[in-house]
Parts: structure tokens; sequence; C-alpha cells
């Protein structure tokens, strides 16, 4: 059985006239280790798909299930817990808190866990280590460039191996160089998880 | 990291905000320990001052026939007791149970003596309680010796009489040493000497009309101690005055309602000061909170972070807020009181009392914002920039 499985999934915002279908009936399933871009135009829907997938937004009608879990029957709670277990985000604008070093930033998906502190700081660096950062670990976001902002964004993705990724448009905000970089990484780390990100409309340089 | 590890962070990087919510709190704290601290200064000063106030206990004899006289009128001459007064009975007031809160004893033998002609009533009293006794005494001149005289206002008008002057009185000629400055009070048409000296010129050896008792009024067991004298001078009339002890009783518990009404006030504010503040404070991290969900925070995780921060800072406030109070306190006794050598005791319940209100202003003000920041959807919040 797939992974992840979601059926008809719809949403749509607002009512009658004013209603916007972000998401149209959609179905799919997805095995473990499978990279999947998602592409289509600004308002497309791309977010609103990922924020479903990230158990974030609750979909008009249809079933999302993750590794037998069905996601929506969960309560707020549950689908915290949830997130923490499956979910590591990446998000567009990167969304690092900016008065947490890169080190802490990278801890806050273990501060709700039962880890102690050298264990939740062993880990952040080891994350670090992997995009490149453990260097810059004590440094604030706003003391490093974007690029190294959004691999502490996949570092903070990555701390406690989630067995989904979701990146929504992880190279919008870079040049051309950084977002190959970038990519590559995130096909690396995708040894055997599960990796859905989101593109805006193919860019001829890059060469993912 | 921890929550609380969260919360520190984000207090050392954003101070301003940390540091209004702090000096809100901190002022309404301080206000508040000052006033108890004052109020409760006036009250265990009330003992040290009530010699201000005067006697509070009267004993006289028992008479037989009823006062003619009535707010100042006199419609006859002086009431004659039937058995007087002896100094033996001034050893028995001594040995009542409360006799340690008799700040004073003030026997007086009393008598209607004649000078140039003229009748007045004259009054032999122990000059070394005076002060205590009858405090508001303001004296031209100096305070009598043996064979002095000090002559009420009104007394010495009558009988044009000045400080220095000599009057013959039974035959005995006294010195007069002072006159009283108006008191208001029967004093002013009075004249008097000391004890043995009316006793002498009166043939009442030994013999007193009456005596003033001062009280302490701190533990006020007024009413107990009337009693008791009663007990031991069967033979006598024992009142309270009552008026002294209530005035001065009233103004303090008047002030302390005022302290409590203003204090209530502060406290109303402060904790509008905080919520307010805070919910300013969940609206600026609306993002913050987005991600911290989105990353599997519980709304339970989300409300500990708020209430944590609204803990640390009230505490902290506590502790400044006794101190501040505290100085606030001993300059307000020097500026108030006129008092430069208060000794002030660092009251360890009060200090409690502070952090565990500041506590209680923060966390309850803490509940909206952090009910409020927990209602955040995440996906609404990370919308939001
Ligand atoms: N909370 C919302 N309320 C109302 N309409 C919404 C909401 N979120 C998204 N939409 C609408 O749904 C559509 C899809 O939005 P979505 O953000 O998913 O697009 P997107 O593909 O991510 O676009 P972009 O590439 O610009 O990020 C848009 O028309 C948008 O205006
Ligand atoms: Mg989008």
């Amino acid at each position: 059985m797939a992974f992840i499985i979601a059926e008809n999934l719809k949403k749509t915002y607002g009512v009658g006239e004013a209603s916007v279908d972000a998401v149209h009936s959609m179905s799919f399933s997805i095995q473990e280790g499978e990279f999947i871009a998602i592409m289509g135009e600004s308002g497309s829907g791309k977010s609103t798909l990922l924020s479903i997938m990230g158990a974030m937004n609750t979909p008009s009608s249809g079933t999302y299930s993750v590794d037998g879990i069905d996601v929506y029957s969960l309560d707020s709670d549950q689908r915290a817990d949830f997130r923490r277990e499956y979910i590591g985000f990446i998000f567009q604008s990167f969304h690092l808190i900016p008065y947490l070093s890169l080190l802490e930033n990278v801890q806050l998906p273990l501060v709700t866990l039962n880890l102690n502190r050298k264990e939740k700081i062993r880990m952040a660096l080891d994350a670090l280590e992997k995009v490149g950062l453990a260097d810059k670990a004590a440094r604030l976001p706003n003391q490093i460039s974007g690029g190294e902002q959004e691999r502490t964004a996949i570092a903070r993705a990555i701390v406690n191996d989630p067995p989904i990724l979701l990146a929504d448009e992880p190279t919008g905000n870079l040049d051309s160089h950084t977002a190959i970089e970038i990519m590559g990484e995130m096909q690396k780390l995708n040894a055997s998880n599960i990796t859905i990100s989101s593109f805006a409309p193919p860019n001829p340089k890059m060469g993912a | 990291m921890t929550l609380i590890d969260i919360v520190f962070q984000n207090l050392i990087r954003r101070k301003a905000r940390a540091i209004f919510v702090l000096l809100g709190l901190v002022i309404s704290i301080a206000t508040v320990v000052t006033l108890i601290s004052y109020t409760r200064f006036m009250t265990s000063d009330v003992s040290e001052k009530m010699d201000t106030y005067g006697a509070n206990i009267l004993i006289t004899p028992q008479t037989d026939i009823l006062s003619l006289s009535y707010g100042g009128v006199s419609l006859g001459g002086v009431s004659y007791a039937v058995h007087e007064l002896n100094e033996e009975d001034l050893i028995r007031i001594s040995s009542i149970p409360d006799a340690s809160s008799i700040a004073a004893l003030g026997p007086v033998t009393m008598g209607a003596v004649e000078i140039n002609g003229k009748v007045l009533l004259m009054a032999g009293m122990d000059f070394s309680v005076s002060r205590v006794l009858k405090p508001w005494w303001v004296i031209d001149g100096s305070m009598p010796e043996e064979n002095g005289a000090l002559i009420g206002s009104d007394a010495a008008a009558l009988l044009s009489l000045n400080a220095n002057d000599r009057i013959m009185v039974n035959g005995r000629e006294l010195l007069v040493a002072g006159i009283l400055k108006p008191t208001g009070s029967q004093d002013d048409q009075l004249m008097f000497v000391h004890l043995n000296t009316a006793q002498n010129i009166l043939s009442k050896q030994g013999s007193i009309s009456m005596v003033e008792v001062a009280a302490l009024c701190n533990a006020c067991p007024v009413n107990d101690m009337v009693k008791q004298i009663s007990v031991v001078l069967p033979g006598a009339k024992v009142t309270a005055i009552q008026q002294v002890v209530k005035t001065r009783h009233e103004a303090i518990s008047q002030f302390k309602s005022f302290s409590l009404v203003v204090s209530g006030v502060i406290v109303l504010v402060a904790g509008l000061v905080v919520v307010v503040t805070m919910m300013s404070s969940v609206r600026e991290r609306t993002l913050e909170i987005g991600i911290l969900r989105a990353i599997g925070f519980r709304r339970s995780h989300i409300i500990r972070i708020v209430m944590i921060e609204a803990l640390l800072l009230s505490v902290l406030a506590g502790i400044i807020g006794y101190i501040t109070g505290f100085g606030a306190t001993h300059l307000t006794l020097i500026y108030l009181e006129h008092e430069r050598s208060i000794l002030l005791n660092i009251d360890p319940f009060l200090a409690f009392a502070a952090v565990a209100l500041a506590t209680t202003i923060g966390l309850v003000a803490g509940i909206y914002p952090s009910l409020q920041a927990a209602q955040l959807d995440p996906n609404e919040a990370l919308r939001s920039l």
C-alpha cells in the first residue's frame, strides 16, 4: 500500500459567487522514496495542496491518509503531533525565527520531544553539518545569506528525519546557482524519504 | 532547547516590550507595597503616639448627686464626693492584669479656693506625667515648682494674672510659673499646682479626687482595663473616654479602606496594561506562532510559552516592585512624618505577598492573550506575511 493516499481532494475557499476552487478533485498515491515536483502558475493552488498534505488545511471534501492514518479525522493536538512526527516543512520565505540562532531554529522540532539537551544539540548540529552550516550555528538568521537561510530551513525540516518533506517553492527566492545547489541537496537528503516540492513555471536556466 | 529557552531568548532579544510590561507591574506593585507599609507604620505608630491623645480612662469617686453641668454651663457648685480616693487606690490600679498597657497614671486632687475675692477650682496634679496626660498643653512660662502654680487662660484673664506674679491661696504664697495657652477645654478655667501643695492647701492629705489614666492604645484593651479597674476599686466610677480612641482608629481604618480601593484600582490598571501589551505581542508574533504550530507545537505548548513569559516577567516585577516600594515607603515617611531615623524592617511576609500579587496579576492577565495565541490557525498565520 502506498504511503500517501489522496482521494478526490477538493478545496474551495469562500462561498457562492466569490468562491475560489484552489484544488479540484485530486487523487494520487505516493510511495516511500519518491521525489514529487508540483508545477503550476501562481494562484494555481500549489501552496493549498501542500498545506493540505501538511495537515494544516482541512480539505472541503475527499480523504487524505498517510501511513494508514486518516489525517483529517484527527483532532487539533493529534494533528500537531502528526506534523511533528511525519512532516518536515520548508517554507517559501524560510520562516526562521529571528531571535533564535541557527542552532536554536534547527532544534525547534525537537523542543516538544522528550530528549535531553545534549541530544537535541547534537541532532541539530548533525543537520546543520549536512547542509554545510555547522560553523555558523551560533549566528542569527539576519546574519547569514538567503541561500544559507534556505539551507537552515532544510536542516530544520530534516532534523528529526521525518518521512515526508514538504517544500513550497524552495528555490523561488534564490538566484539560479543557489537554486541548483539547494535542489541537489534536497535530492541527496531524499535517500529513503518522500520529498514533495512545488515550483513556479519551469525556469529554462534550471538544470533540475 | 526547551520552551523556557524560547521564552528567554525572546525576552532577551526583544527587550523593549518586556521592559514595558515589567515597568507597568513594578510601578503598581511598588505603590501597593508603599500603601500597605505606610498603613502598617501608622497602625504600629499609634501606641507611641497615643500620648498625644492624653488620658483615655477617668476614675472618679461615686457621687450621690447628679452633675448639674452640661456643655460647659454649670448650675451649681462643686459636687462633693461621698468617698474620695486615696493613694492606696493608685497602687491597686497599677496591679491590674493589663497594667503594662498603662502609659501614665495621673492622680488629681481638686477643691475650690479663693483668690483676690474670686472663687476658682484648683487641681493638684503630678506634673511628671502631664506630658502624656495633657499633651496639648502649651505653656507661657514654665512648669510650676513646689510653690508654683499654672493658671488656665480664662482664669488668668479673669484674675489679670501674668507669669511671675505672686498670689495668696488660703494663706500660702504661690508663684505663677506659667499661663496655659487656651486649650478649648475646662483646663482654661482651672489653676494647677503640685499634688502635695493642693492637698496641703485644701487640708486633704492623702486624698485624691480623681485619677486620669492614659492607656497605650495599639492593643487597646481599654474596655478590659475599665473592667479590671472597677474590680480593684469597687467604690469608684471608671469611665473610658472612647471618643479619642475611636476617632484615631476611625482615621486609620478610613486610610486603610482608601489604600485598599486605590490598590484595587492600581492592580486592575496593571492587569490591563499586561493584557494589552501581551495581546499586541501575540499579534506581532502571529507568524512565529504559525511556524511553531506547523512544526508540531500543540496549542498547549503555545499557551505555555505565553504564560511562562508572563510568569517570568511578573515574578521579576514582584521582586523589583517590593524593593522599590520599600524604598518609597522610607521616602514617604521622611517626607510626611519628618522622621529621618525610622527603622523599617524588611517584612518577609509582605515581600512574599508582593511577589505573589505580581505573579497573580501576570498569570491572570496572561490567560486571555495566551488563549488567543493558541486559537490562531497555523495555515492562516503563515499566510499573514
Ligand atoms: N485562505 C484563503 N482564502 C481565500 N482564498 C484563498 C486562500 N488561500 C488561497 N486562496 C486562493 O486560492 C488560490 C490558490 O492559492 P495558492 O496560494 O494555493 O496558490 P499558489 O499556487 O501557491 O500560488 P503562488 O505560486 O503565488 O504561491 C488563489 O486564487 C488564492 O487567491
Ligand atoms: Mg504558494
